[in-house]
């Protein structure tokens, strides 16, 4: 007689429509990419295809991080607590972020990567843009379980924290690269500058926050 | 989340390529029929005759559907559609110039007046825009030395100054909230430059009268220079004895100098100068081209700036 006992059954987890919405994030943050090289491809975009292309993916990069930092502000004025899919929207904005700068350098600048470094150094739209570009890189990279893990909760956040300066830095990217001053960029300039600006007040901060911020705020 | 789609067009209700090719027959046999009478005004682009001229370019012409729908014209809003989307609304007739400042003989010409005497040629010119793409544009229009000959201008004047039509009611970029520049828009002219044989006020694109958004009823075209110095809907000339102030270089006068001759080796802050985009050059593989000095003109342009630095004087 053996004494193993059958394995207790696995409990069947009870499916949650709220599973859904991870993937839906993801699946409905990649129709616009898609969306946009299917009108390039099919010649839709009009007179300047390429700069159309790279204006629309990097618009959507800054509409996602906008979207990933309203999510703070979303929870502590009271709304829902979105944070399980913040991740989400980060990763996406670094992907169209990414999209669009192998736009600019592959079909705007035809892979002339020395045109591309004057760019960088001559053009402060350029330098902005590619240095927001740089700091999204460890962020995207440690936007894992095993990161945070491996880093540690504080460390980790403190890395993430430099989300600020990219979304900053892509919304002056929009600002210089445009003349005058023309409403749209304007726009999403005062949207990242209010999101940002939010995390400096105490409303909706829970008391240990509060206190603490105090603290430092009296340093 | 919603992402902008065109609007679906059913294949039925759009023009066979053989038809809209015939498109004036149409319109001449309408005409004929007595229904052009109640076609709106502003929609209607009457056929223009013009001579050919030795001085335009054999370059491939940029699609029509592009000249007409890709336009900086900041009166009607700052995206490029904005112009063929808004200008529809502006009134065009009756139209007058007034030309004052120092001359013998101050006029307020008609449209009509100004186009009587000239004979319309067609000129192609390679038009290049500050920011970096390119076109080539067939225009009708007359050398602008004709119309400034007529009011016989004093020894005095240096320059030419040209204003843009300011009426908000018609042009929702002048009620913007932000303006992006201060109207009227206004533009200027050393009087050398403005009396060159390159240099034309243009009535007509394509060998049909000016569309809205490209600055009817009448713009000036200096193909040397880049595209914003192309005033459009001119209202006003003045001859004055000092370099007149121009919308852009007010704007931001390190970016935009008062020549703004195209030069590849003067970069723009923003835009290289060195190479640019052909408009209609091929979809989203089109390689980008050099630009030429004084785009390509230099040969018939370069003398009027000798011994001037260029860099200095962008």
């Amino acid at each position: 007689m053996s004494d193993a006992r059958p394995a207790a059954p696995i409990p069947r987890p009870a499916f949650a429509w709220r599973n859904l919405i991870r993937p839906a994030i993801y699946w409905g943050g990649s129709i616009p990419a898609i969306w946009a090289f299917y009108l390039g491809f099919t010649d839709q975009l009009g007179a300047e295809p390429i700069k159309a292309l790279e204006q629309l993916l990097g618009l959507w990069a800054l509409r996602f991080l906008i979207v990933g930092l309203a999510i703070t502000p979303l929870r502590r004025l009271g709304g829902p607590n979105l944070v399980r899919y913040r991740r989400a929207f980060g990763l996406l904005a670094f992907f169209y972020a990414a999209l669009h700068l192998a736009v600019y350098v592959g079909l705007d600048q035809g892979f002339d990567l020395t045109a591309v470094w004057n760019d960088i150094l001559k053009r402060p739209y350029i330098t902005v843009g590619m240095l927001a570009f740089a700091i999204l890189i460890p962020l995207a990279v440690t936007s894992n379980n095993a990161m945070i893990k491996r880093l540690g909760g504080a460390a980790w956040q403190r890395l993430h924290r430099l989300v600020y300066a990219a979304a900053a830095l892509g919304a002056l990217h929009f600002l210089l690269l445009v003349k005058s001053w023309p409403p749209e960029p304007l726009i999403y300039a005062a949207i990242v500058l209010t999101l940002l600006l939010f995390r400096l007040t105490p409303i909706g901060k829970k008391p240990r926050q509060r206190r603490v911020a105090e603290a430092q705020a009296h340093r | 989340m919603t992402i902008s789609r065109p609007p679906r067009i059913a294949s039925s209700e759009i023009t066979p390529h053989a038809v809209y090719m015939r498109r004036r027959e149409f319109l001449a046999g309408a005409a004929a029929l007595g229904m052009a009478g109640m076609m709106p005004p502003a929609s209607r682009a009457a056929p223009l005759s013009a001579i050919k001229s030795p001085l335009s370019t054999d370059e491939k012409l940029t699609p029509l559907n592009d000249v007409v729908n890709y336009n900086n014209y900041y009166e009607f809003g700052t995206s490029k559609t904005d112009p063929s989307r808004y200008a529809k609304a502006l009134t065009t007739s009756p139209w007058t110039v007034k030309i004052d400042g120092l001359v013998t003989k101050p006029a307020e010409f008609s449209l009509d007046e100004i186009l009587k005497p000239v004979t319309l040629e067609e000129r192609i010119y390679r038009m290049r825009c500050v920011e970096g793409w390119s076109m080539v544009i067939p225009w009708n229009g007359f050398p602008l030395a004709e119309l400034l000959k007529r009011v016989e201008p004093l020894g005095s004047a240096k320059y030419v100054a040209f204003e843009t039509l300011v009426r908000p009611s018609e042009m929702p970029g002048q009620m913007a909230f932000l303006p992006v520049l201060a109207w009227p828009y206004v533009e200027g002219l050393r009087l050398d430059e403005a009396m060159h044989p390159l240099t034309i006020l243009a009535t007509g694109l394509y060998g049909e009268t000016l569309p809205n958004q490209n600055g009817a009823p009448l713009r000036l075209v200096v193909p040397w220079k880049y595209g914003f110095k192309g005033i459009k809907s001119i209202v006003r000339i003045s001859f004055v004895e000092t370099q007149p102030p121009t919308s852009w270089n007010l704007q931001a006068p390190g970016e935009y100098g008062f020549y703004s001759n195209v030069n590849p080796q003067v970069d723009h802050p923003r835009w290289t100068q060195a190479t640019e985009r052909r408009i209609g050059d091929g979809g989203l593989f089109a390689k980008r081209r050099p630009t030429l000095m004084f785009n390509g003109y230099a040969d018939q342009v370069a003398s009027l700036y000798a011994g001037m630095d260029l860099k200095a004087n962008y």
